[in-house]
């Protein structure tokens, strides 16, 4: 789960992080009453859940609080451009509102899992402000990395290795090693996926703050930290996702015209790449999960026919357990409940194949039967390019 | 002959009460393997559809020599589950529960070691999963959630990521008459016990085991570490599939590990190291029997 820059820096600042002072706004109005608490001057930040929002104008300085409301105005309901956000763009709902501050330099500071050492690593890079990506193309050398023992934790002597290579000097590599062991101590007790500060900053007179925040946080672990779930913010998926996961359905929006409807995230994920292969484009990704009940097909259904592009739908089952001709029952009285309009070609593997596949055709339904994936692609891009 | 799991294995279910472990444990026994206890704390004494129940791993290895760990436990819970059956003495330990936190993981991985013991080969402890199906030795014994009727024995080492995919190459070797030695899910998520590395050098030293198929996909890096270790080492054939080359970046997709980070972990990555490593990288999975087929065919 992913949250906002203010969302992130709160809970920072709940471990010991040191963050700008600042408040988030819904409104130009909130804008200027914070500018106002802050003495003018400040920094106007859009928040949306994706980076490289300075490119798209998103992050501006206001002088004064006059500026600042209408820098408010004008980023409020814009749709934000940015290198992440896709040419669509993301609307813009809240604010962060923040002080200045007078900067001498600008660090990179990071904590993700290390899926190779099966340990999450600190990451820190004395070239911040720049995604770490690019560093890491760039000079590969220059990301330092530290990585956390399960079993120890994250050490204080790695803590001040980090800071002297950063070429932190006197007071500063006390306050960077506290800093950076706040940053673990947060990343480990909210059960995150990935802490960023980038840039991590020291001021003139010798501070050490976090500039920016960027919290993911691991779905797996989110009943144990209702107070982090209350921080989703559905604005920021797209809506036939939010509906998907209310019905417990793994569903991912693409922008092709062949809907997908797959048991198995692998088996998904293999029948979007043959869509592709033999030419198509998928609309989406959807996994019903092993049990694919009725009622979840029923659910699956709605999803793909509230999604405008979708002209025809492969259905790829491997009923392994699962018996497919109790599949297809739920598929007949899923597809005339929801009232489904557009053609289905439907492959079926497993237990009970046969009478499952006569039940398909028996329904008067605008089903195709296939055998096996390639031929299934094929007949569904055929049907998908002919509907027009 | 097969590898981890055998006629010999003589199975623990963890969570044998609940809905999923009685439904399994069931399947698995139908399959003829040795289900010899359950583990579910507070009904230690009872008796399971004819299984006895235990309140602890260690009491149901003392009293019935269980050897192999079957966990169904709930999430929450899963973590301590391996421990537990890991303090009990089991040696091989199959977690199927979907949905661990990654954070309880890294310290389970990290307690259990890198599950290859110690120089004296005692000691070791194999973990394989979590988010996986299991494993079968088809024909001696099937641990897991995988529908037992779709397998044979044979020559064919599968290991995979994806459940359903799995199955599907399975059905594709099956239906030419292809059996296998041993298929086992290593699971969907970022931390698992066992890696594809981990399952390839068991391959290699299994004689019986003349192919092997790897099917990968998107997110980390094990399919690179397997095609050096196949470029090195494995000193037989392999054909692999990956999965989610049309997947889009910085999306989890249905597995927790499946996602494309930084720009790493693309389908595109892991088929190049594959190829450039000799092994023979499929464009579909309707391509996994014929080109195994063709592998046995050519007396290798």
């Amino acid at each position: 789960m992913k949250i906002h820059e203010y969302q992130g820096k709160q809970i920072l600042s709940r471990f010991g992080v040191e963050v700008p002072r600042g408040e988030v706004a819904f409104s130009a109005k909130d804008a200027a009453a914070i500018a106002a608490r802050l003495g003018g001057r400040c920094v106007v930040k859009a928040q949306i859940h994706a980076g490289g929002r300075g490119k798209g104008g998103g992050i501006k300085v206001a002088a004064g609080v006059e500026e600042a409301e209408r820098l408010a105005r004008g980023m409020i309901g814009m749709t934000l451009v940015t290198p992440q956000t896709g040419a669509q763009g993301k609307k813009v709902r809240r604010l962060l509102i923040e002080e200045t501050l007078p900067i001498a330099r600008e660090i990179y500071l990071g904590i993700t899992l290390d899926r190779q050492r099966g340990t999450p690593v600190v990451m820190a890079s004395a070239q911040g402000g720049v995604e770490i990506e690019e560093v890491a193309k760039r000079d590969p050398a220059a990301i330092l990395m530290e990585p956390i023992d399960p079993l120890l934790g994250f050490r204080p002597f790695q803590a001040r290795r980090l800071a002297f290579a950063l070429g932190m000097k006197g007071d500063e590599i006390g306050r960077a090693a506290k800093l950076m062991t706040a940053l673990v101590r947060a990343y480990e007790e909210t059960d995150a996926s990935l802490a960023e500060i980038n840039p991590l900053i020291v001021t003139t007179d010798g501070r050490v703050l976090a500039l920016d925040a960027k919290m993911n946080f691991d779905d797996n672990a989110l009943f144990r930290h209702p107070e982090i779930r209350d921080m989703r913010d559905t604005d920021e998926e797209d809506p036939l996702e939010v509906e998907a996961s209310a019905h417990a359905l793994n569903y991912i929006k693409l922008d092709g015209t062949v809907g997908c409807m797959v048991n198995g995230a692998g088996l998904a994920m293999a029948t979007m790449d043959i869509i592709k292969h033999v030419g198509g484009a998928p609309a989406n990704f959807l996994d019903v999960g092993g049990g694919a009940s009725a009622e979840q097909v029923a659910a699956a259904f709605s999803i793909l026919q509230a999604d405008p592009s979708v002209k025809a739908v492969l259905l790829n089952i491997f009923g392994g357990i699962l018996r497919v001709d109790v599949l297809a029952r739920g598929v007949v009285e899923a597809s005339r409940k929801v009232g489904v309009k557009f053609p289905i070609v439907a492959r079926l593997e497993g237990t009970n194949v046969e009478e499952g596949r006569k039940i398909l055709t028996g329904a008067g339904l605008n089903i195709t039967l296939a055998d096996g994936m390639l031929d299934a692609a094929k007949k569904v891009v055929a049907l998908a390019a002919g509907v027009r | 002959m097969s590898i981890l799991v055998d006629k010999n294995s003589r199975v623990v279910v963890q969570g044998l009460t609940g809905k999923e472990g009685s439904f399994h444990a069931r399947q698995c026994r139908e399959y003829g393997t040795a289900i010899v206890a359950g583990v579910t704390p507070g009904r230690g004494g009872q008796e399971h559809e004819g299984t006895p129940v235990y309140n602890t791993v260690r009491e149901a290895v003392r009293a019935q020599r269980a050897n192999v760990s079957l966990i169904f436990v709930p999430p929450a819970g899963a973590a301590d589950a391996i421990l537990e059956a890991h303090d009990a003495g089991i040696k091989v330990i199959v977690c199927i529960t979907e949905g661990i936190p990654a954070a309880d993981m890294i310290k389970v991985k990290a307690s259990l070691g890198d599950g290859r013991g110690d120089a004296a080969g005692a000691g070791a402890t194999r973990l394989i999963g979590p988010n996986c199906p299991g494993i079968i030795s088809p024909g001696k014994c099937k641990i897991g959630i995988m529908p037992g009727y779709i397998h044979k024995p044979g020559p064919v080492g599968v290991i995979s990521r994806s459940g359903t995919l799995t199955y599907e190459a399975v059905a594709q070797l099956s239906r030419r008459n292809i059996g296998q030695s041993t298929c086992i899910g290593i699971g969907g998520d970022p931390i698992i016990g066992t890696s594809f590395v981990d399952a390839l050098r068991l391959f290699k030293d299994d004689p019986d085991t003349r192919a092997i198929v790897m099917i990968g996909e998107i997110g980390g890096t094990a399919e690179e570490e397997a095609a050096r270790y196949a470029a090195r080492e494995l000193g037989k054939p392999m054909v692999a599939f990956i999965a989610g080359q049309t997947a889009p970046p910085g999306k989890r997709m249905g597995h927790a590990g499946a996602i494309i980070a930084g720009g790493h972990g693309t389908a595109a990555e892991k088929m190049a190291a594959l190829r450039e490593a000799g092994v023979q990288v499929l464009k579909t999975p309707d391509e996994i029997g014929g080109a195994v087929e063709t592998i046995l065919a050519g007396g290798r």
